[in-house]
């Protein structure tokens, strides 16, 4: 068994598509016409093979009062590991994203959180060594 | 106001606003575990920023979906207007060892 997919709740399966892609910088990897929605995934360009990441409509009623309540306490629910938080701080501050933490060093981790725009808090993370095993 | 400031979290959680204003309830936990070694829940850090508002210390903003916090060392104004600092050459008292003692 492997993890080949996880999701993010979107409001809006078009916006999202456009900032996980034009700003984050993900590739659209499946984009299938499901009902009224889409099988919408994106991949990391370093990692074309890799985990998918399902950009998933809201459907359910309990989605967005919990997105929401997560948003207001400022919880990242997902998060994407980086290089350098602070490049990608700065290069991401210029593309116009806001973020709610700015980039914070906290022993061996740095994060920074940002929002998605269609109703999710982010966190870019690089750790300086992994973990033991 | 000396109710609120009598606990070392709630301390630890205003030097912590002092070190970045405008935090989220999210970021501020992630300061009490990771740089302090403060296992508070996330329930009890909520229940101490709303003392620390209700005494002043705290002010919240809502801004778009998130809300953030910030200091406000206003109230404090009343304790040097109580008990201004006066100079040893008035008082004759040797100056405190370290006056800005860690009291953690």
């Amino acid at each position: 068994m492997k993890i080949q997919w996880t999701s993010v709740m979107v409001d809006d399966q078009e916006r999202a598509l456009q900032f996980y892609t034009e700003k984050l910088g993900f590739t659209k990897k499946v984009d299938i016409p499901l009902g009224e929605h889409r099988w919408l995934s994106v991949v990391s360009p370093q990692d074309p093979d890799g985990v998918e990441l399902l950009l998933e409509p809201k459907g359910h009623p309990a989605a967005a009062p919990f997105t929401e309540a997560l948003v207001a306490d400022g919880i990242p629910f997902t998060q994407f590991a980086v290089d350098d938080v602070h490049a990608e701080y700065e290069r991401l501050n210029g593309l116009g994203v806001t973020f709610t933490q700015q980039p914070l060093e906290m022993g061996p981790v740095t994060s920074a959180v940002l929002d998605d725009t269609v109703g999710n808090l982010i966190s870019i993370v690089h750790q300086a060594q992994t973990p033991a095993e | 106001m000396f109710k609120a400031l009598a606990d070392p979290t709630r301390r630890t959680i205003l030097d912590e606003l002092v070190d970045r204003d405008e935090q989220t309830l999210f970021e501020i936990c992630s300061r009490l575990i990771n740089k302090h070694g403060l296992s508070s829940s996330r329930q009890a850090v909520s229940q101490h920023l709303e003392i620390l508002e209700s005494a002043g210390l705290v002010r919240t903003r809502r801004e778009g979906r998130y809300k953030f916090h910030r200091i406000d060392t206003t109230p404090l104004d009343a304790i040097v207007t109580r008990w201004p600092p006066r100079s040893d050459s008035e008082t004759g008292i040797e100056p405190a060892p370290d006056p800005t003692g860690n009291d953690r």
